[in-house]
């Protein structure tokens, strides 16, 4: 696997950091491009058949190439249909690839940003995901949808619920970019402290500016392979031990206020399921921190602790580096960066490094068993355990 | 003058204007015929029950309970900032996207669970002119 760094790239087109990422991954699993039958490409916002321009870009014609949308869980979905493509039989390796520019965002619903100003559109671009439904929607009316709104009432409701605070969603906002200053690939790589998250600017109350991730551009890639292949080509090959997706089961409170926590376990009690494993098994998790308070939910939804228990997990370090189970030692979305197509993949890339051993600083020694969890709003939530 | 006539456009299609002097606005609703669920808007198929073209429209409650809120800081180009954006679950158990008005944009003044009621007002105009009307809701007294 490979990774083109994620951050803000402009002099660079789509299927050149896409081209990057791959040549990235082949090099990494010594495979030439005309060793890769089948490919699998995720972007949200390029627009028609991008992943054909990406592989042409990285030398590679002439096979079969599905593009994959799933609003922000894009990435881990093509990963998912690339190891459908292998688990079937039909295929001995596939390549899924995932890369976004988010400088061309759109904010669905609201149509191109035309009638934005340029200072504007610089705001929303700072906010991180400020998609909303692809209907169209009134926005700023008739409530908001747009995603800080969204899990800012998300964490109110767990504030109220179960005595959460703002220090808490700063604090993961801290330790996730204190993860990212041993990460080259990461778009954020400052250190930061709870005052300097609390005293950024608000956005949707509670959430303040640093508890929301960047948006930028990046790209990663990922080959699979058959067990057979791979131990031709690695002495240690990672095993995919479960691949689940999800959607949002139905509840009239989830088609105003999208209800993540129910596609989240439902999802991992799948992959657990799949894996023959449990949460306590796992040695490290890479999940869907786009906010914040969003990190601090899924604890409780995949299992790390019991619910209305991530609290007490955060403020007992055990999701830091240096914890029984470090979170997001990539520095996750809020840190390393959610350029929606390519994040999916990069956690994958970011469990393969730890599991290897070869996450440099911020390695988590022995790790053995990493969890990804990758969320596009409710109607998409993709689980992969990852096992060496 | 063109002689043409300004007119009142709901915002969303479920938003039923009155057209006359003694009706009232109200949001229109679908109900389940086989399962009693209720939905915001049309709807073709049953989430819960999954059965097809059972729904009666009915027109939903005005009043409900404000589920949870949020002060919006930053939104859509053209939208007045700061202000509340809630959920408000009607006696139906329809959900609902809504803004809140009537108190201050700030954190700690509106409780969750207390009692609001739908008005409707004026966001914009479109470039004919006509008035675009959404629907709102606000703290009921002693709610």
């Amino acid at each position: 696997m490979g990774m083109h760094p994620f951050g803000r790239f402009p002099e660079k087109r789509l299927p050149m950091l896409g081209a990057e990422a791959v040549l990235a991954a082949l090099g990494d699993a010594a495979l030439r491009p005309s060793d890769i039958p089948i490919a699998y490409s995720a972007t949200t916002q390029a627009g028609m058949l991008a992943g054909q321009g990406i592989l042409r870009e990285a030398g590679i014609s002439g096979i079969p190439v599905t593009n994959v949308e799933n609003g922000c869980a894009s990435g881990s979905s093509a990963f998912r249909e690339a190891y459908l493509a292998v688990a079937s039989g039909r295929y001995d390796i596939a390549l899924a690839v995932g890369a976004e520019k988010l400088e061309q965002v759109v904010i669905p619903g609201m149509g191109r940003p035309d009638g934005i100003s340029r200072e504007h559109l610089t705001q929303l671009l700072e906010l991180g995901e400020v998609m909303g439904y692809v209907e169209t929607v009134p926005e700023g009316h008739v409530g908001t949808v747009l995603m800080p709104g969204v899990f800012a009432m998300l964490a109110m409701e767990h504030m109220q619920r179960y005595g959460s605070t703002v220090e808490h969603f700063a604090r993961v906002s801290v330790k996730n970019h204190e993860h990212a200053l041993a990460n080259p690939n990461a778009h954020r790589r400052r250190r930061i402290t709870v005052e300097d998250v609390l005293a950024s600017r608000p956005i949707s109350e509670p959430l303040t500016l640093y508890m929301c991730c960047p948006t930028g551009d990046g790209a990663a890639a990922v080959v699979l392979s058959s067990m057979e292949v791979a131990r031709r080509h690695s002495r240690r090959p990672i095993r995919i031990a479960a691949s689940a997706l999800a959607s949002a089961p139905y509840s009239s409170r989830d088609l105003a206020l999208m209800d993540v926590n129910s596609v989240s376990a439902n999802c991992a009690r799948e992959a657990y399921a799949e894996a023959g494993l449990g949460p306590e098994d796992l040695d490290i998790v890479e999940l869907h921190d786009a906010f914040a308070p969003a990190e601090m939910l899924h604890y409780e939804s995949l299992g790390l602790c019991a619910e209305g228990e991530s609290g007490r997990l955060l403020d007992e370090g055990v999701t830091r580096l240096g914890g029984r189970l470090p979170v997001n030692t990539s520095g996750g979305l809020l840190a390393q960066g959610h350029p929606f197509g390519a994040t999916g993949l990069a956690q994958v890339c970011e469990l393969v490094w730890q599991l290897r051993g070869r996450a440099g600083e911020r390695q988590v020694p022995g790790a053995k068993v990493g969890l990804a969890h990758c969320l596009g709003m409710s109607a998409a939530c993709a689980v992969h355990i990852l096992t060496r | 003058m063109n002689g043409k006539e300004k007119r009142r456009v709901p915002i969303v299609p479920y938003l039923r204007l009155p057209e006359a002097p003694d009706e009232k606005a109200y949001l229109v609703g679908s109900r389940c015929r086989v399962c009693g669920e209720t939905y915001l808007g049309q709807r073709t198929a049953c989430l819960k029950c999954h059965s097809v073209d059972s729904f009666d429209e009915i027109a939903l409650s005005t009043r409900g309970r404000l589920l949870v809120y949020t002060v919006v800081h930053q939104s859509a180009p053209g939208v007045p900032v700061p202000h509340i954006a809630g959920i408000v679950v009607l006696p139906e158990g329809v959900h609902l996207r809504t803004n809140i008005i009537g108190v201050p944009a700030e954190l700690g003044i509106l409780q969750a669970g207390s009692q609001v009621e739908m008005v409707t007002q004026v966001v914009r105009e479109d470039s004919e002119g006509n008035e675009i009307v959404a629907y709102v809701f606000r703290p009921v007294e002693g709610g």
